[in-house]
């Protein structure tokens, strides 16, 4: 996004507030609603993509080693991966134990 | 089509202004007193004189979701409803604005449940008042069938881009047969251009129509939204003087009916004009200098042009055709009133409400009105409205 949004004036706006910055999303970190947080047990995911396709925010990256584990900066905690992972390997976990 | 003068029912002429005006989406759900309009439409339709897309929905909720969805790919659409379909459509009525979609509605004015009445009066157009739509009320089917194409015409100006409602007054235009001149249907191309929408919903350029906004954001939403309906007002006029030099007839925002020498004026919008016209002729006969003011551009309000034609008038004995619930009386007096505020000389004010449902206003309740508002207006009896024709007061 061009400019943060608190400094847009109504000139600057698209007819019908469209947003025609494909992926600005990107710009609002949205991770901080969230109480649960998934960990992934690297050892024992067997990388397929399930919680990939599951997550409904699209938070989950794949990790340097191969692995599935969620983009904090989006994650809303939500539990989906966790739900829908077929070996069991995430965890959700209270954001003020860790 | 050709140019002729013709007898018909004015939604019928509606329904072939829609055909003129080349529409390629129209959808909508039968509703008292509108159903002709979109019954001859799906004819028009069916027999293959208008190529458009025809979806009957299930409900109007549906029919203006269906208007925004089209209208947001570029196609003209247009939809008709009335009263409580006008209500379950109005979460969507919003959005159209909002989203700034080119559709074209006309709205048969009728009164809203309950207790349940098919019938005329202005309650269900007042609802939708600050939707942020562009409102132009029509006096009669000649009027109705031409500013089918000006709303068109308004509506997709590139500079506009707002939904306008065509107001009028159900049963009462609806359903009457008039006498219409029908113009040539190379005219009404000359007039109302292919509609092309920059920034239209298609896969080579995404973008993305009704997002979220954060507070930090809703607010320049909205006041981008109240510019866009204020600018529109030159578009309105420019688009009539151009009707007025194509087909000689001439619409203006605030029409004045033998005002220059009145000493106060009946204000009036919708069909009411009309009566009101006769009404002011036979009082004029009997010595009374009255005129009377036509509202027809409802949204944006015209506050200079009304100012400009009530300036010098003793009274304005508005006639209102709904009630502000608990509010100062009627939402046009509201206005009126809003208007000469803190002017030097304005007017004395008088409400009425009339022809709630459908109740008979004729030439003579017409002239009683505007005989007792004018005493009223001389004693200084102007607060709150007067209900015209309450059987016990
Ligand atoms: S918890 Fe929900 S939002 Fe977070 S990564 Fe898992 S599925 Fe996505
Ligand atoms: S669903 Fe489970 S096993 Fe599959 S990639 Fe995600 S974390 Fe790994």
């Amino acid at each position: 996004m061009a400019k943060p949004m608190e400094k847009i004036s109504w000139q600057e706006l698209e007819i019908g507030a469209a947003v025609s910055e494909v992926g600005n999303a990107m710009e609002y970190k949205t991770g901080s609603w969230r109480s649960l947080k998934p960990v992934v047990n690297a050892s024992q995911c067997i990388r397929c993509g399930v919680c990939w396709i599951f997550c409904p925010d699209t938070s989950i990256v794949r990790a340097a080693d191969g692995h599935f584990e969620a983009d904090l900066e989006y994650c809303k905690g939500c539990g989906i991966c966790a739900h829908e992972c077929p070996v069991g390997c995430i965890t959700m976990v209270s954001e003020e134990e860790v | 089509m050709a140019k002729e003068r013709k007898g018909i029912e004015v939604s019928l002429a509606i329904s072939e202004a829609v055909c003129q005006a080349d529409v390629d989406v129209v959808s909508a759900y039968p509703i008292t007193p509108q159903t002709h309009i979109v019954e001859h439409l799906s004819e028009l339709v069916a027999d293959g004189h208008l190529d458009a897309e025809f979806v009957p929905v299930e409900s109007e909720h549906s029919a203006m979701s269906v208007c925004v969805g089209s209208s947001a790919v570029g196609a003209r659409s247009f939809t008709s409803t009335s009263s409580q379909g006008l209500a379950l459509m109005a979460e969507i009525f919003f959005i159209t604005s909002s989203l700034r979609l080119p559709v074209v509605m006309a709205l048969a004015n009728r009164s809203l449940s309950g207790p349940l009445s098919i019938w005329n009066d202005h309650t269900d157009t007042m609802m939708v008042r600050d939707a942020g739509w562009i409102h132009v009320f029509v006096d009669n089917g000649q009027e109705a069938y031409d500013h089918i194409f000006w709303a068109f015409r308004v509506a997709e100006d590139k500079g506009v881009r707002l939904p306008v409602a065509v107001n009028l007054d159900g049963f009462i235009m609806t359903h009457m047969i008039e006498p219409i001149d029908f113009e040539d249907t190379e005219l009404i191309k000359k007039y109302l251009p292919p509609h092309r929408m920059e920034g239209a919903l298609h896969p080579d350029n995404p973008l993305s129509m009704g997002c979220f906004a954060m507070p930090e954001m809703y607010t320049e939403t909205q006041a981008a939204r109240d510019h866009a309906l204020l600018n529109s007002y030159p578009v309105c006029l420019k688009a009539w003087d151009e009707w007025a030099a194509l087909t000689g007839r001439k619409y203006l925002p605030i029409e004045t009916y033998r005002t220059e020498d009145a000493e106060y004026c009946i204000v009036t919008m919708g069909s009411f004009g009309e009566t009101a016209m006769n009404a002011i002729d036979e009082l004029r006969a009997e010595g009374e200098k009255v005129g009377g003011i036509r509202i027809r551009l409802w949204r944006p309000f015209p506050f200079d042009d009304f100012f400009r034609a009530a300036a010098g008038k003793k009274y304005l004995i508005v006639l209102d055709r709904a009630i502000s619930f608990g509010g100062p009386g009627g939402p046009v007096a509201l206005e009126v009133r809003n208007a000469l505020y803190k002017k030097t000389k304005a007017p004395t004010v008088v409400d009425y409400v009339a022809g709630l449902a459908g109740r008979d206003v004729a030439v003579n309740d017409f002239k009683k009105i505007i005989l007792e508002g004018k005493a009223k207006a001389e004693k200084g009896k102007t607060k709150g409205y007067t209900l015209y024709g309450l059987r016990s007061s």
